[in-house]
This record gives structure tokens, C-alpha cells and sequence, in this order.
């Protein structure tokens, strides 16, 4: 079960936004990194989140570049999930592989702030605090095999390659 | 029913049934990673107990991003790629050499090839008939040990042109209003698939800044069948033997088909924040600039180059104009040279970059400052992309962008050419 609190992004949040290529020079350096997360979309955001938090996003988060550095800073801000309408295929991917679930839902009707209760295994987002229970699509059963192992190099080790059903 | 583009590469790699919806098992024919991304599938690589490389000779490390290093931050992480080249025996494109796009296109990529980069546009290759998409770094460094990867089979949607591009109109205007017209979601996961009679007829050039820009729409791939055009491109980079006709079916299966009448466009420009914010140039005409920049992967090859150095002969950029040009790789920097581009371009008052990125990433060698106003033929125009993220991107063709270096404000190119 994750816990934590919702902090609510628009449409179309881009790599750009999630970590610019200004900071191109820091991204063998992730603490750093990681300060600079979701910077142009909220400044104020890594002196806020704590661990646990959610990022609720509306249409195509994370569209753009292939950084996969938007996935790795957005999860070492301490970010248990992100939730979002729908997400650019790369950074869907790119966050799954590094262990971090991206939870396609309804999140119009999450208000900033809002306490979020996610059940991974069973499919359900809890709103505690306006008492509304959302459905998130399923993810793919590959996908959902690399995340149960916290990432694709887990995976990997532990299956050599790649199973398909 | 048959297969489009997508489903036939696809169902050859992966010796399999490969249809829209299913997940296949792919070979993958070439990976690459570039400056920016690669550190990360080093570390990820190295992480996960691999120590060789499925196939050295098609695993490529591009210095591009960050060429030549501005910071000994990127210095380090250009060093790590190549003990890591050294270590391994991947092959690595140095400064100096071009865009990591640019170069598979003229050096490594061919019809019903499968290729993964660790760089969004790695579509670009779909001009040639390649089934190419960008992945993130830790995907790419399971490519390079497997020598596979793992993929959803795209639905596709057919894009079907007709006609021929109208004086002052390039294959940037029609990308740019096919993304208008789609959205930067409206593609998402599936593949464009370009045909009819205004594919047939068009440039490999065109063809690469078309299949470039398909990410900006959330497309996976952005296919051209191989044909005429791209027997002869093969032919002219002595690589004529690699290729092999690579085709959709007549009775293939596709999600929807969106007609386009090439002859009825007009040149088309991308506004600030998103690339689907497009609108025709005339609207925002008289938009003061600050920065033009020409070139990139999208639209720096030779005759995007000519094309500038064209309506810049004997000219000069406007005085409150910077005019940045970036060639895509070092091929198209000597052949400028020797067609003499280059020369009119400096005496018009510009400055030439080395081949690489340039200023597209905001990382160097002209970064915007903060209300600076750019026109740039690359990409994207995010917030922050190119610098200060109060600044202002507008995309559009290389005519677009030399014409508004003369001028100082954003100009039709119909008025110059």
C-alpha cells in the first residue's frame, strides 16, 4: 500500500520541465540532479515533496525527450508514484524500468493536497480525503513483471532476458 | 489481412506474427546511446553484471549533445563513454562528427532494419525504411547485452500525401501541420506510416525531417517504404548494396488514414510552448527575433544549407539578429564548404558551429537569455529548452528562418524567395 500526498501538475508537463537540459552537466551526479526536479512546472515542488508523495499529472506527462534522468529524479525526490490521464510512451517506460509505478487515471478528480491511498496489486487509487476510489488502467504484464522486481536491471538479473507470457 | 510497414519489420526480427497489439521479442540491428544519456547505460550496464556487448560493431557511442564539452561535468561523462568504448569494444562518434541521427542515416541504417537509441528521435531513421524509436538509457543497455528488446507492436495510422510542395513550402511545414492538426498526444504509442503519390516524389532529406519530428506527436516510429529515392541515397553514401525493398501491404490494417494535400500547405510555424501550437507563418508575421538558428537533426543537412545560403547571398542578418547555424554532421560541413554555403553564410554575417546539437538543448553555444525571442529549425520548443525559461521558441523550415534573419522578425519566405 502506498500513502502520501497529491501534488497536482496540468497537461503536456515535458522532460524540459521535469529536468531541463541546462542541468545536462549534473546528470552524472543524481543528488544534484534531483534538487532541480519539476523546476519549471513548480519551483517551490523539491523543497515540498516527501517521501511517499504522488505526482498527479493531466495529459501526456512526461512528453519529450528520452531522459530517462525525468523518471530517475522524479523517484529520488522520494515520489511513490505518478499518476497521470495518460503519459508519453518513453517516459512510461523509462519510469517502470527504474521501479517507479506511472498509474494511467482519472486524476481530475484529485485536488491538490489531497491524502491518496494506491493498492497496486489490486488496482485502486483512495482518495482519503474527499473519499473518492478511482480505477487505474492495467498495466502490461511485462511491464508489470519488471515492476514487481523494482526495475529492469532486477529483472534482468534475475531472469536473464526477457519472458514473455 | 496484411501487414503494414510496422508489423512486417516487426514480424521479421522477431520471427514471429507480429500484430498492432501484440508484444514481441525483437533483434535489434543497431543501438546507440548519445553524450547525455549514455553515462546512465554505462552505470546501468555495468550494474547488471553484463560484460560484453551482444554485437560491438552495431553499438555506437555518439558525441553530440555536448560537442565539444562546455563543462568538465560533460568532460567526465564523455570520458566514461569512451573507456567504456575501449573496454567493450563499441564504436564511438567523436566531437566534431555530427548528430547521432544525421550519421545513422548516412553511415548505419537500412530498410527493415530494427534500431533502438537512447535519444527520442532515433525515429528519424524511419525515412529509410528502418523500424527505429528512442528508448530511455537502462532499455538501451539491455539492448546492447541482449542484442534484443522487448516491444508493443504499434497500431499504425496511414498518412497519405498527395501532391507537390508549393514554392517556399519543405517537408518542415508539413510535419508541422500534420502535429497541429493530430496534437502531441495524437499519436501516442502507434507508428505513422507516409505514403501515396507526394511520398513517392519526395527528397530522402525531406523524408528525415518528417520521420524526425513524429515523436512530437507521441508516434513510436515514423515509416517511409524503402523505394527509388532510397536506393539512391544508399547508392550515393557507397552503400548501395545494403539496400532492399521494404513495403506495407495493399490489404494491411490501419487504425485510421489521414489524407494531406501537399500542394494546398503553406509554411507553417510552431509557437511557443508546445509543438502543436502551430499556425501558418503569416500569422505571426512581424514577430520580433532575437536568435535564428539553422540546423540540427531535423533540419541540417546539405540542402537545408543551400537553401539558407540562398535567400542570404550577398545579404546580411539583421543587426539585432543573431544568426546561428549548426550543421548535422561532418559530411554536410565539407560538402557546404565545397559548394561554397559556408562562405556565403559568414560574409551574411553568421556564425558556424561545429556539427553536433548546437544551441537545440539549451547546453551551449547559444543558450537564450531570459524574454530573448528564438526561431530555430529544430525541434522542440518547450519551456526552458534552449536556456532561460523565459524565453520564447518558435519552430520552423530553414527558408522560414534565413528569411527572418534578414529581416529581424519573423517573415513569410514567400515574400524573399
Amino acid at each position: 500500500m502506498l500513502k502520501g500526498r497529491a501534488f497536482k501538475f496540468g497537461d503536456s508537463i515535458s522532460t524540459d520541465h521535469i529536468i531541463p537540459g541546462r542541468y545536462a552537466h549534473l546528470r552524472s551526479n543524481p543528488p544534484e540532479l534531483a534538487k532541480h526536479v519539476l523546476e519549471d512546472a513548480d519551483p517551490a515542488f523539491a523543497a515540498k515533496v516527501k517521501p511517499g508523495d504522488f505526482v498527479v499529472a493531466g495529459n501526456n506527462f512526461g512528453l519529450g525527450s528520452s531522459r530517462e534522468h525525468a523518471a530517475l529524479v522524479i523517484k529520488m525526490a522520494g515520489v511513490s508514484a505518478v499518476l497521470a490521464k495518460s503519459t508519453a510512451r518513453i517516459f512510461f517506460r523509462n519510469a517502470i524500468n527504474l521501479g517507479l509505478p506511472v498509474l494511467i487515471c482519472d486524476t481530475a478528480k484529485i485536488n491538490a493536497g489531497d491524502e491518496l491511498e494506491i493498492d497496486l496489486s489490486a488496482g485502486t487509487v483512495k482518495d482519503i480525503t474527499n473519499g473518492k476510489e478511482l480505477e487505474f488502467n492495467k498495466i502490461p504484464a511485462v511491464m508489470l513483471a519488471i515492476l514487481n522486481c523494482g526495475g529492469l536491471i532486477p529483472y534482468i538479473k534475475k531472469y536473464g532476458s526477457f519472458k514473455l507470457e | 489481412m496484411g501487414k503494414t510497414l510496422a508489423e512486417k519489420i516487426l514480424s521479421q526480427k522477431s520471427q514471429s506474427e507480429a500484430k498492432s497489439g501484440s508484444i514481441i521479442i525483437a533483434r535489434v540491428d543497431l543501438v546507440f546511446v548519445q553524450d547525455t544519456t549514455g553515462p546512465l547505460t554505462v552505470r546501468q550496464f555495468q550494474s547488471s553484471g553484463f560484460k560484453r556487448l551482444a554485437n560491438p560493431t552495431r553499438s555506437v557511442l555518439f558525441m553530440d549533445h555536448a560537442a565539444p564539452s562546455p563543462n568538465y561535468g560533460l568532460s567526465n561523462d564523455h570520458k566514461l563513454l569512451r573507456d567504456f568504448s575501449r573496454q567493450v569494444g563499441a564504436t564511438v562518434s567523436e566531437v566534431g562528427e555530427g548528430v547521432c541521427h544525421q550519421i545513422v542515416a548516412e553511415s548505419l541504417a537500412k530498410p527493415g532494419d530494427v534500431i533502438v537509441g537512447a535519444d527520442s528521435h532515433t525515429v528519424t531513421a524511419g525515412a529509410l525504411g528502418a523500424f527505429a524509436t528512442g528508448m530511455g538509457s537502462t532499455d538501451v543497455a539491455i539492448a546492447l547485452a541482449l542484442g534484443e528488446t522487448w516491444l508493443r507492436v504499434p497500431e499504425s495510422i496511414k498518412v497519405l500525401l498527395s501532391g507537390n510542395f508549393p514554392a517556399g513550402v519543405y517537408g518542415k511545414d508539413l510535419i508541422l501541420y500534420l502535429i497541429g492538426q493530430i496534437g502531441a498526444d495524437g499519436a501516442t504509442y502507434k507508428a505513422l506510416e507516409f505514403g501515396g503519390s507526394g511520398a513517392d516524389n519526395m527528397s530522402m532529406s525531406a523524408r528525415l525531417t518528417i520521420a524526425n519530428m513524429v515523436v512530437e506527436a507521441g508516434a513510436k516510429a515514423g515509416l517511409f517504404a524503402s523505394d527509388k529515392i532510397t536506393q539512391e541515397y544508399l547508392a550515393a553514401q557507397g552503400r548501395g548494396k545494403e539496400y532492399q525493398p521494404v513495403s506495407a501491404d495493399d490489404d494491411a490494417g490501419y487504425e485510421k488514414t489521414t489524407n494531406i494535400d501537399i500542394a494546398r500547405l503553406e509554411p507553417m510555424i510552431a509557437k511557443p510552448h508546445t509543438v502543436d501550437n502551430t499556425a501558418p507563418v503569416t500569422e505571426v508575421r512581424g514577430t520580433k527575433i532575437n536568435q535564428v538558428v539553422i540546423g540540427t537533426c531535423t533540419n541540417g543537412r546539405l540542402d537545408d544549407l543551400a537553401l539558407a545560403a540562398s535567400i542570404l547571398q550577398g545579404k546580411k542578418r539583421h543587426p539585432q539578429t543573431r544568426l546561428i547555424i549548426a550543421p548535422a554532421s561532418r559530411q554536410v560541413m565539407l560538402d557546404s564548404i565545397q559548394a561554397g554555403y559556408i562562405q556565403t553564410l559568414i560574409e551574411a554575417e553568421a556564425v558556424i558551429l561545429p556539427p553536433g546539437c548546437g544551441p537545440c538543448l539549451g547546453l551551449h553555444q547559444g543558450v537564450l537569455g531570459s524574454g530573448e525571442v528564438c526561431l530555430s529549425t529544430s525541434n522542440r520548443n518547450f519551456k526552458g529548452r534552449m536556456g532561460s525559461p523565459e524565453a520564447f521558441i518558435y519552430l520552423a523550415s530553414p527558408a522560414t528562418a534565413a528569411a527572418s534573419a534578414l529581416t529581424g522578425e519573423i517573415t513569410d519566405p514567400r515574400e524573399v524567395i
